[in-house]
């Protein structure tokens, strides 16, 4: 299968587990919403350019807001980690390459570690902008730090679940070919 | 001149992020004001087609609490039939109405429209709900919506087959309300933490308030009819330093399983409405 029907086919995947799964999952406590829907854009392949990046992120996000009527909440949080996400890779990939010889970022193409630093920042970027402008219309600072480190929680525990589950095979690309 | 197009092509990407930031938020803001979406119509349309197909697949595993609340509804209607109650007596004498109004003939002043729920949520600070009705079907923004069982929230837009409806649960949400038993009045609004629970606040300490007193909708909230249920008392929050009663409600509405809700049209809105207005703008 191309990348690009992947991606397709991923774009419209998540948003559907987020607002027919995810959003329907009884509240257990106000400070936790399940967020797993950006991981979409954590996966998209190393040879995007910038602008195409960012501009999906806006997308994705604006199609997710039409859904829950926020039309720009989840916009902003996406265009905001599609645009960090290349200064992110950069300091993260280990060795030289890496990004030309991998489709995508994953744990076969960046490594454990990396690739877990990589997924915490922009975690709590996204969900700490989300929140963040959730907390200027209402709430106290109090809400505000203990939705970003709750909602935060379970969306990396999510994220692992579907690394673990959904175990991504990326085959090493040489020039020579 | 070159050097400005040397520093936009520079710093593109970053101009470009900044534009669509800027889109996003003013769609956000302008939304939280005036609850008035950008592509709203198509959007509402296509995300209601889906939730549509979804509710399909939700409804079936939730028709007995759906007919259950139906069933009870119709009971408490049928307690209300004329037909049930005697008249007191024989010894009314017979008169001869003197006003010159034909009292029989009645205004209807709040017409009741059914729709039925497709999509809706309780996990967020502001939910929404999504009925299948809109626009074509006689649905306008400020209308209020009941369940069978208590109130839900009001219209705040509409496409042509679909309206979405601000929940009782959303963090602006407000409703004027009054006590069943004393008629003092209050509002009452969501704070966000639990979806069983809203508060109920500005009702005078002079008022008596016990657990399990019903809270209705009051005569001034002109987008619901008087006495409608909200909730029942659950707990009083002590606070000594207020005049005024801090009360958690137990919402009437199951908003978990709501299936099925009536759109109040208020005929004469407009006309309150537009006197209302121009009184104001007289003495301002």
């Amino acid at each position: 299968m191309s990348e690009l029907l992947k991606n397709i086919i991923r774009f419209f995947l998540f948003i559907i587990i987020q607002v027919f799964v995810l959003f329907k999952v009884p509240p257990l406590h106000r400070f936790i919403v399940p967020y797993l829907y950006f991981l979409f854009i954590l996966w998209l392949p190393f040879s995007l350019p910038r602008f195409w990046l960012t501009f999906i992120g806006f997308v994705y996000g604006l199609t997710l807001d039409y859904f829950t009527h926020t039309p720009g909440l989840h916009a902003a949080a996406c265009t905001l980690i599609a645009y960090v996400r290349p200064f992110i890779i950069n300091l993260m990939i280990s060795q030289e390459g890496t990004d030309k010889n991998y489709a995508s970022p994953s744990v076969t193409s960046m490594g454990w570690a990396p690739y877990a630093t990589y997924v915490l920042v922009l975690t709590l970027l996204h969900h700490a902008f989300l929140v963040f402008l959730e907390w200027m219309s209402f709430g106290t600072f109090f809400f505000f730090i203990g939705k970003v480190i709750g909602t935060s929680a379970i969306s990396l525990l999510l994220i692992l679940l579907t690394e673990l589950l959904f175990f991504r095979k990326e085959q090493f690309r040489t020039n020579t070919a | 001149m070159r050097n400005v197009f040397l520093f936009i092509k520079r710093y593109f990407n970053f101009l470009f992020f900044l534009v669509l930031q800027i889109i996003a938020l003013s769609f956000l803001f302008r939304y939280n004001k005036f609850h008035q979406a950008a592509f709203s119509n198509v959007a509402g349309e296509v995300t209601g087609r889906f939730s549509e197909k979804y509710n399909g697949i939700e409804y079936y595993f939730r028709l007995k609490s759906t007919n259950d609340a139906l069933v009870k509804e119709n009971e408490r209607l049928n307690q209300m039939l004329k037909d049930n109650y005697e008249a007191p007596g024989q010894l009314n004498r017979l008169m001869t109405d003197t006003v010159m109004i034909d009292s029989l003939k009645k205004i209807q002043k709040y017409i009741y429209r059914d729709a039925k729920v497709v999509a809706s949520s309780v996990s967020s600070q502001t939910n929404y709900l999504t009925i299948h009705r809109g626009s074509s079907q006689q649905i306008r923004p400020n209308m209020g919506v009941i369940s069978p069982s208590g109130i839900v929230g009001t219209v705040v837009s509409t496409s042509p087959n679909f309206a979405v409806v601000m929940s009782m649960l959303h963090r602006q949400y407000t409703v004027v309300v009054k006590l069943k038993n004393g008629g003092e009045r209050g509002k009452v609004e969501w704070d966000g933490v639990n979806p069983s629970f809203v508060t109920l606040k500005d009702v005078p300490k002079s008022a008596k308030i016990n657990k399990g007193d019903s809270i209705v909708t009051s005569e001034t909230s002109s987008l619901f009819p008087p006495g409608i249920l909200v909730g029942t008392v659950s707990e009083i929050v002590e606070d000594k330093s207020s005049s005024f009663y801090t009360v958690k409600l137990k919402t009437a509405t199951n908003f978990y399983n709501v299936q099925f809700v009536s759109v109040i049209d208020n005929t004469q809105l407009d006309e309150q409405k537009k006197l209302e207005d121009s009184t104001r703008k007289k003495f301002q």
